[in-house]
């Protein structure tokens, strides 16, 4: 008989999350539904507002990847007016968006993924001298392990020890330690958890060197229409050279402890099916991102793959971008262009029902209804179908057309690993994407820095003048690879103020209901077909999830209470169709 | 401060000691292990006794108070938020020590952090509230949905809603936070026209509730609000906004970097400009440092890096109520703000005043040539 199984909330993610699955009498997963439980309603709050301020009210649709929106929300801006800021301030985002994904992809991998694959308790029975030897089996060729001597993992592994013998294990309690398929080995989980706590101080250097030109973070504040405000400390080489230094301890940090867990990682859980099972959904969409000359990008690729195949790539057609809400809580409107997006919210609840607990009693709970709405996320598709966006989609789809870097790093790992490419499109792979990814910015990343350096020379110029006519109507929009995957905002400009904002966010395109057709989103699509352990402990489904990095208050900003027809889509010249 | 203070915090502490901690290091213990010194741990103790604007004689209290912090039973609540503020309190304003500190309260429930999910997430949350009724600290991050019932937010397996979570936690909490402007006021999502009903967490329950406003909130004002509650067993010392005075007692415009150029009339007329070049003040290009109470020309961001108007942009006013509505457009000089309004605190507001007669005739002088628009007109 088909149990369901509620989890809710899933932690260690940015916002609100449920996720249920239904299971066979084998625990095999049979049918999933992903639903967000928050709607805050951002895109109506910025109707009317001056088009200069978008930026700082769309950063705050997430405090996580905190620089992507304020970037897109400034750059829709920049496209409709047709403004082309200065290369120094092109040049000085992506640095302060390199800093973003150093930051986002490790804390993400240690703080928030890491007890999905990390058995904590398991680490205090490591041979620390054994597991000191074994980091050097992992690490990239020509450099050694960071964090992992036998004397810091003692220390590590005495300090953990004390933690886990009290009653309390405060914000470790209750956790999965002990999991079947947690297949770590006591020396390499302790190679993990020391690289756990390392990372919290990495962490902070990476916030730093988005400060640096940000001025804070979380949430920066350096960016205006048409460039960027941070004129003196460009000016200042001492400013530079900390961004340098900055950036130097993060590449190293990445490929020392970073690039070399997800190597062992790949070893120890090549044999778990959850993991290495293939990926339902083999749609994958990106976009090109990380400007680092005045023609170049470290991602290029605008397009996508089908059926998980690698040897074709295909170039992205704007218009084919939709939304559908059928599944969603908003009045049902079929399939909308962003540009045509209605959204007005229609909360129809749970249902009564029941779930296994955590005790593996059934017991009374809600549940999201499959023949009605359950998410506050709407549903995006590319020309009708289901697509996967984020760091996984942006190597693979970088590797079909050909990216040289991303070949590269990728074949090397692959190499490494004696993975096959089949093995990319997994959870295992998709959270071994987002370190490739990382890597490709850590060793060719400062490219954008030296180019700076050497265009300060002749141009000091960082904003670009512009006006915005009350008389004239402006529509433009922003699309770029941001940490969770393909972003866009699109925006409509009418008697000088905000008329339209549509946001259509990485979250939304994985965390989405089924759509209309019955088609559903990748959360929910490679679900399907996983074998639980045990269903009071659904581990498998968290760290499935969690692979994805969800940050649910992004999916759940959509909102556009009127939706008049916004009439054709045109590409902006100067930006192009990439 | 008096002697009878003093006594009051030293009573505080004893109590505390005799509750069960966490671990049985102290964090003076702890930080010996990562290579502080007690005299590390001393001067650190100093400098928050600074940040919280107390006389140095108390540090030594802090620096206890410090040692026994890992019994406060913590419950960190997300509301309708973006988690910028969990993200500021995890990079840290002070490095290392600041963490070791959150580390070491009794982090019970932390949705971001915690490693239980699901039904043991929710077991997690249950004891917390039963094992420390009336004991723990809540942080609430995040504004509350009230439209409609509140369904625009719903947590658990029983789709409850964010409001009645709230209400049902405050009411077993021993104090409650609100980390950052969200929780304080209602934050982005209140902003007009509020389609979800949002408010702060102080219009939703009936406890007197300390509001910690930022988008986001610097770490160390979240920490110095925790450890005055660790200190004093009770609320800080605030503002008409419930703000702390410690962090909240000044406007950004008097510690300002910039200051001098402002007294000086030179300005940015246009981001990038010569003035830009120059670091004059940002004023004209939409500064709201005069009208917004906080610490971040003294404390700035991510352990000193830099803050906003270092880096060449204008405060927004973010640590302001509904300053997404009253400070827009941020890019453009708000010249005929209330800048001694009747709702700001009146101690902190004469000390505010006083430093701004001169900026007050120039941001005036300035107005008149700044032409003015609302954006929501």
């Amino acid at each position: 008989m088909a149990k369901r199984v509620v989890i809710d909330p899933i932690t260690r993610i940015e916002g609100h999350l449920r996720v249920e699955v239904v299971l066979d009498e084998n625990n095999v997963i049979k049918d999933a539904y992903s639903s967000a439980t928050l709607w805050r309603g951002i895109e109506v709050i910025l109707k009317g507002r001056d088009p200069r301020d978008a930026g700082f009210m769309t950063q705050r649709i997430c405090g996580v990847c905190t620089y992507s929106h304020y970037k897109a929300g400034i750059m829709a801006v920049e496209n409709a007016l047709g403004i082309e800021p200065p290369l120094n301030a092109k040049l000085t985002r992506s640095l302060m968006n390199m800093a973003l994904f150093f930051h986002d992809h490790m804390v993400h991998f240690y703080q928030l993924h890491g007890l999905d694959w990390v058995d904590i308790i398991s680490a205090l029975k490591a041979d620390p001298k054994k597991a000191s030897e074994e980091a050097f089996k992992y690490v990239p060729k020509g450099y050694n392990p960071i964090a992992t001597g036998e004397d810091e993992l003692r220390e590590v592994q005495k300090r953990v020890a004390k933690f886990a013998e009290k009653g309390d294990l405060g914000p470790f309690k209750n956790a999965y330690f002990g999991h079947k398929t947690m297949k770590f080995t006591p020396e390499q989980n302790l190679i993990a958890l020391s690289h756990y706590l390392k990372t919290l101080e990495i962490q902070r250097i990476a916030a730093q060197a988005m400060a640096i030109f940000g001025g804070k973070n979380p949430h920066p504040q350096s960016l205006t229409v048409g460039g960027v405000t941070c004129t003196m400390d460009l000016q200042d080489p001492s400013r530079l050279g900390e961004y340098l230094q900055k950036f130097q301890i993060l590449a190293d940090y990445a490929n020392r402890a970073y690039y070399a867990d997800l190597a062992m990682a790949a070893e120890a859980f090549r044999n778990e099916p959850s993991v290495t099972q293939k990926t339902n959904l083999g749609n994958f969409l990106t976009y090109r991102e990380h400007q680092v000359g005045a023609n170049k990008w470290l991602f290029d690729a605008c397009g996508y793959i089908k059926n998980h195949d690698l040897s074709k790539f295909y170039e992205i057609d704007e218009s084919k971008i939709e939304e559908d809400v059928t599944h969603s809580w908003y009045k049902d409107t079929g399939f909308r262009h962003p540009y045509d997006g209605e959204t007005v919210p229609e909360y129809t609840g749970y249902v009564d029902g029941k779930s296994i607990d955590g005790k593996g009693n059934e017991v009374d709970t809600k549940l999201a209804n499959p023949n009605g709405k359950y998410s506050w996320v709407k549903s995006p598709r590319y020309d009708r179908e289901p697509m996967e966006v984020g760091p996984l989609a942006c190597m693979v789809v970088n590797y079909a057309k050909g990216n040289e870097k991303v070949r590269k790093v990728v074949d090397e790992f692959l190499a490494q690993t004696g993975l096959p490419a089949e093995a990319l499109f997994t959870v295992l792979g998709r959270t071994a994407a987002r370190m490739l990814q990382t890597k490709v910015i850590a060793d060719y990343g400062l490219e954008a820095f030296n180019n700076l350096v050497e265009n300060l020379k002749s141009d000091k110029s960082t904003v670009a003048p512009y006006k915005i006519d009350p008389n004239k109507e402006y529509k433009g929009r922003y699309i770029g690879d941001v940490p969770r995957g393909m972003l866009s905002h699109w925006c409509r400009i009418k008697n000088g103020k905000i008329e339209n904002w549509q946001a259509v966010v990485p979250s939304t395109w994985n965390a989405g209901p089924a759509d209309g057709n019955g088609k559903k989103g990748a959360y929910e699509a490679n679900l399907i077909g996983m074998k639980l352990a045990d269903p009071t402990k659904p581990l498998e489904v968290i760290r499935s999830i969690h692979s994805y990095d969800p940050c649910i208050a992004c999916a759940v900003h959509v909102m556009d209470v009127k939706g008049k027809k916004l009439g054709e889509f045109k590409v902006d010249p100067l930006y192009g169709a990439c | 401060m008096n002697e009878a203070t003093i006594a009051k915090i030293k009573e505080r502490l004893a109590s505390l000691r005799k509750l069960p901690g966490i671990g049985e290091k102290s964090v003076a213990q702890v930080l010996e292990e990562h290579g502080f010194t007690r005299r590390d741990f001393l001067k650190w103790s100093a400098a928050m006794a600074v940040m919280l604007g107390l006389p140095t004689k108390f540090s030594p209290l802090i620096a206890e108070a410090a040692e026994v912090s890992d019994r406060l039973p913590v419950v960190w609540l997300h509301l309708a938020e973006c988690t910028g503020c969990s993200e500021s309190l995890i990079r840290n304003d002070s490095p290392t020590i600041d963490n070791i500190i959150f580390n070491f309260i009794n982090l019970q429930y932390h949705d971001t952090i915690m490693a239980a999910a699901g039904w043991q997430a929710e077991e997690n949350y249950e004891e917390a509230l039963e094992k420390f009724a009336g004991r723990f600290v809540l942080c609430v991050e995040g504004g509350v949905p009230t439209k409609d019932g509140g369904e625009f937010l719903t947590i658990g397996p029983n789709a409850e809603t964010g409001l009645e979570k709230l209400k049902r936690t405050a009411a077993k909490a021993a104090a409650v936070i609100s980390v950052g402007t969200c929780s304080s006021f209602g934050g982005i999502q209140a902003a007009a026209p509020n389609p979800t009903g949002v408010k702060g967490v102080y219009q939703v329950i009936n406890k007197p509730v300390i509001n910690v406003p930022g988008c986001p909130p610097s770490a160390k004002n979240i920490v110095g609000t925790i450890l005055y509650v660790i200190l004093f067993g009770a609320l800080p010392a605030v503002d008409n906004f419930n703000r702390p005075k410690f962090a909240y007692g000044l406007r950004i415009h008097d510690l300002c970097e910039r200051r001098g150029h402002f007294d000086a009339g030179e300005f940015v007329e246009q981001f990038g400009d010569n003035g830009a070049e120059n670091g004059f003040c940002l004023y004209k290009v939409g500064c709201k440092g005069p009208y917004t109470f906080n610490n971040c020309s003294r404390e700035r961001f991510n352990q000193h890096t830099s803050w906003p108007v270092q880096a060449g942009h204008g405060c927004i006013g973010c640590s302001e109520p509904d300053f997404w509505d009253s400070m827009a457009p941020y890019e453009e000089p708000l010249a005929n703000h209330k800048f001694a309004s009747a709702s700001v605190d009146a101690t902190a507001d004469k000390v505010g005043a006083t430093i701004l007669t001169v900026a007050g005739v120039a941001i005036v002088a300035h107005a008149a040539l700044s032409a003015i628009k609302n954006p929501k007109e």
